[in-house]
């Protein structure tokens, strides 16, 4: 009997292939040597220690936003705002660490709490506006995005800058570079974020297969009104799913404002982890194992593309259309279950 | 600074910055009426945006002074045709529309700029020497206060999607087909049942929204950003969809929020000179939409009737 378990591995599965396999064919089109094109591809993520590391860089905040959209998911409801949760989370962690001055272990999980503070408080305003007044979380997180990269552009400007692009570093009390790190991967940019990012995995899936919270926040997801018989307080639960989710892509901005860049600038556009994040929950099926290695895939793709101009001369945006078929090809799992079971039945 | 000149100073450009919302809201709301959730809104006028300048680009001397008219035509049917994309999958695929959006989101500005770098060797395209320009509407400019601030000035774009808003109100609400469109919509079993084609009613809804979100980018392009780039579309297809919202899933309303969003970019954009206005630090004017969206949403409006079937794939049989 083909069981829930298997397409859920095999449709995530599929799809990377289908999209891996039309980006060859783009590659063949416009007269690159797909072959070359992976190589360079695959030679930027892990070619060396030092792409290793900014690979693991790169998969630190993704990991972050993926766990949050996954997170939210559970519940049923669409977290389109790490965006700009991760805004937020990021000024705050920043706008601590230059302000502040104390030991590391008071100082850094001090700006960290700030950063998951922050996007809990931009997780909440849509689940509050949701729950008590059924307006939908998507159309406000939307517009919340904005919110934040507004607010945080002039914050930067004329709070934390004189007037500037972009705030001092945070203090070293605040950081979470590692020299060790850096040293052994040829100073890439990898941080210690990565040991929380991973932490966090390990609590979602503790909260949500092992707690009473968890359980209530999937029934919800499953079936409101069942839920809400069963005496569980709908919500209670919307709002705390969201809260939660604001909380894990607020950390993904101080990744980046403690670990990655140590400071925040003036963003021209969107950091795109919180859309990126939708990709990597998508990918994998919003469960907390799924998403780590989902977030390691995209995070080497996304590394790996910035090498391919350079050796293969094909553009990197072939890696945001090999993202956006692995997309369509997730969300029309349901054709590519029916060919699943027509390939088996024929086969037998 | 008088009355009069005020309003000759807020309501051109905040016609002129409503045009691609209003195109676009349009598109949404056929979509949504059908009950496809359009999230993809911003993806569909990239691709716009993205033909209507390489067009524009490449064939300025074969059409030129119609270039730019040509130009969103033919950024219209791509976008329309590039659409079907969302059609087949949250349709025939039965995917979940939220997510298949996202990806055509993903996919267009992908397409867009891997296209850019690919046919000029860089990741942004130069200036259009053919856009738009601001012409006055003969005989209506010349009527005392209402032609400066209304016919003066401005782009005839601006005047085309207001016609079209109502175009799609009589659509919608006066013929047979928007009746059909409409009740697939709101319950496609019962539509069904009385012989109409859901899945066709949904596609043509789908590619109705291709179309108008292609339109709404090209005009953007040919009109405000001139060029094509990664930021050139940042973030207007998900204002439109909000006009969707706002407006109620009605054409006129979608027009009306449009209008309104575009009257706080212009705000944003021309502060500066109204005295009023002046002291407000612009990030307040650069906020005030969105915070105003949300408030609308929690507030005014009260409970929205989406249409009832919204973002659910029709599975015939089921109930």
């Amino acid at each position: 009997m083909t069981s829930n378990k298997m397409f859920n591995i095999l449709v995530p599965l599929i799809s990377v292939f289908i999209g891996l396999f039309a980006g060859a064919i783009i590659m063949l089109i416009f007269g690159y040597n797909p072959i070359d094109g992976y190589v360079a591809l695959w030679q930027g993520a892990f070619g060396d220690l030092y792409f290793i590391g900014e690979t693991v860089r790169q998969v630190t905040p993704l990991l972050l936003t993926g766990l949050a959209v996954a997170f939210a998911f559970r519940a049923g409801l669409f977290n389109i705002g790490a965006e700009g949760q991760v805004i937020v989370g990021w000024l705050a962690a920043v706008w601590i660490g230059i302000s502040m001055d104390a030991p590391i272990y008071i100082h850094l999980p001090i700006a960290i709490i700030a950063a998951a503070l922050a996007g809990a408080l931009w997780g909440f305003i849509p689940g509050l506006l949701k729950a008590s007044l059924g307006v939908h979380e998507v159309i406000v997180t939307i517009m919340l995005n904005y919110v934040a990269l507004y607010s945080s552009n002039a914050i930067v400007r004329s709070v934390l800058s004189d007037n500037e692009d972009k705030t001092e570093n945070v203090a070293a009390s605040a950081s979470l570079a590692s020299e060790w790190l850096q040293g052994l991967t040829y100073f890439s940019r990898i941080h210690y974020g990565i040991l929380i990012a991973l932490l966090i995995a390990i609590l979602m899936w503790f909260i949500i297969e092992r707690t009473t919270i968890g359980y209530e926040l999937k029934s919800v997801g499953f079936n409101q009104h069942a839920s809400k018989y069963a005496g569980m307080s709908v919500k209670r639960n919307i709002i705390l799913a969201m809260v939660i989710s604001g909380a894990f892509a607020g950390l993904a901005g101080s990744m980046e404002g403690l670990g990655t860049f140590q400071h925040i600038t003036v963003q021209n556009g969107f950091t795109n982890l919180g859309f990126d994040g939708i990709a990597v929950a998508l990918l994998g099926a919003n469960t907390a194992i799924g998403v780590v290695l989902a977030a390691f895939l995209f995070g080497a793709l996304k590394v790996g593309a910035l090498n391919m101009p350079t050796e293969a001369g094909v553009p990197t945006e072939l890696v945001d259309i090999i993202i956006a078929l692995i997309i369509f090809s997730i969300a029309s799992s349901y054709i590519i279950r029916l060919l699943i079971l027509r390939f088996k039945k024929e086969g037998k | 600074m008088g009355f009069v000149e005020l309003l000759q100073s807020i309501i051109p450009p905040a016609l002129f910055f409503s045009a691609p919302l209003i195109f676009t809201a349009l598109g949404g709301v056929f979509s949504e009426r059908s009950g496809v959730v359009n999230i993809g809104l911003e993806g569909l006028m990239v691709m716009g945006a993205f033909v209507g300048i390489v067009f524009n680009l490449t064939f300025a001397d074969v059409f030129g002074v119609w270039t730019p008219w040509i130009s969103i035509i033919i950024a219209t049917i791509i976008s329309a045709i590039f659409s079907i994309i969302h059609a087949v999958a949250s349709v025939s695929f039965r995917a979940n529309q939220v997510v298949s959006g996202v990806a055509i989101n993903f996919l267009a500005l992908g397409l867009g700029v891997f296209l850019t770098k690919q046919w000029f060797g860089k990741g942004q395209t130069d200036m259009v020497s053919q856009p738009f320009y601001t012409t006055d509407i003969p005989i209506l400019a010349n009527i005392p206060i209402i032609g400066p601030i209304l016919f003066q000035n401005i782009y005839v774009s601006s005047y085309l999607a207001i016609i079209l808003a109502f175009v799609a109100w009589f659509i919608l609400y006066k013929t047979p087909f928007g009746l059909r469109l409409r009740a697939v919509g709101e319950h496609p079993m019962a539509a069904d049942t009385n012989g109409i084609n859901v899945s066709k009613m949904r596609y043509i809804a789908v590619i109705v929204s291709g179309a108008m979100g292609g339109l709404g980018g090209s005009v953007f392009a040919l009109t405000i950003a001139l060029n094509f780039s990664h930021a050139t579309i940042v973030g207007q297809g998900f204002m439109a969809l909000a006009a969707v919202i706002f407006g109620k899933w009605h054409p006129l309303g979608a027009m009306g929020a449009a209008l309104f969003f575009g009257f706080a970019q212009s705000l944003s954009v021309i502060g500066g000179g109204i005295p009023l206005l002046a002291d407000v630090p612009q990030v307040f004017l650069l906020i005030a939409p969105y915070v105003l969206t949300i408030l609308a949403l929690a507030g005014f409006i009260g409970r929205a009737e989406a249409p009832r079937a919204n973002g659910e794939p029709y599975i015939k049989g089921s109930r």
